[in-house]
């Protein structure tokens, strides 16, 4: 198990009920971590419509996730 | 340059700071917001960003587009926030020795930023619920991206 970080935004933000968590979690990766989030939270997107981005920076679903990393899934985009 | 602001923005002050001497071509944008959308009128735009990641992003956008175009200078600045009709929602400038590569430079950092940064925009409308839209392609319709839910499964 490790301990992640997640922010959340706009659309989840708005399903989770919160901005962040810390969690204790057995997922991998992001594809993993984003599948527990869906079932905990009923994020209705799935994860082909989300990019993520660890640490702040654009990341691959499939990055190994470290203990202590700040994960962000990100609903689609509409500045401007 | 890239950043956010929370303030409304002063176009005219932007474009101050991009002029020089020994360009030909200055192209600024800005981004406006609509009071109907899809034939719904719009009572406000919410904007919120990943600051961090859109400031990174946004900055790397902008310096793409001064490789690309070999620009003189450009910037980009996108409110967060809420805005009401006619407000800037985004404004970005670029200053090129020729007015080809200003027109091409401006509209590159637009359709970019709109694609890549993470800024969402909530629809609030003078009638029914607000919406998260999705930006797809650059002109492409607005789309709703999600409803909040009125229960949660356990």
């Amino acid at each position: 198990m490790k301990t992640v970080r997640v922010q959340y935004f706009a659309a989840l933000r708005e399903l989770a009920g919160c901005r962040e968590e810390t969690i204790a979690t057995a997922a991998a990766t992001p594809a993993e971590l984003y599948q527990e989030l869906k079932c905990r939270h009923g994020f209705e997107l799935p994860a082909g419509r989300l990019r993520v981005a660890i640490d702040d920076d654009f990341s691959s679903w499939s990055t190994q996730l470290v203990d202590g990393a700040t994960v962000v899934f990100i609903p689609p985009v509409a500045g401007g | 340059m890239f950043r956010l602001s929370r303030s409304p923005l002063k176009p005219d002050v932007l474009r101050r700071r991009l002029l020089g001497e020994d360009a030909g071509g200055l192209v600024c944008f800005e981004g406006r917001v609509r009071a109907r959308n899809r034939g719904r009128a719009v009572r406000l735009l919410e904007y919120e960003a990943y600051d961090r990641l859109a400031e990174n992003e946004g900055g790397r956008v902008v310096a793409e587009a001064v490789k690309k175009y070999a620009l003189h200078a450009a910037a980009c600045v996108h409110r967060v926030g809420c805005l009401y009709a006619g407000e800037v929602a985004v404004w970005a400038g670029v200053l090129a020795e020729h007015r080809a590569a200003a027109f091409d430079a401006c509209r590159y950092i637009i359709d970019e930023v709109k694609a890549r940064v993470p800024i969402w925009k909530k629809e609030h409308y003078a009638r029914g619920p607000a919406e998260w839209i999705a930006s797809t392609k650059p002109e492409a319709a607005k789309r709703p991206v999600a409803r909040k839910r009125k229960s949660r499964r356990k």
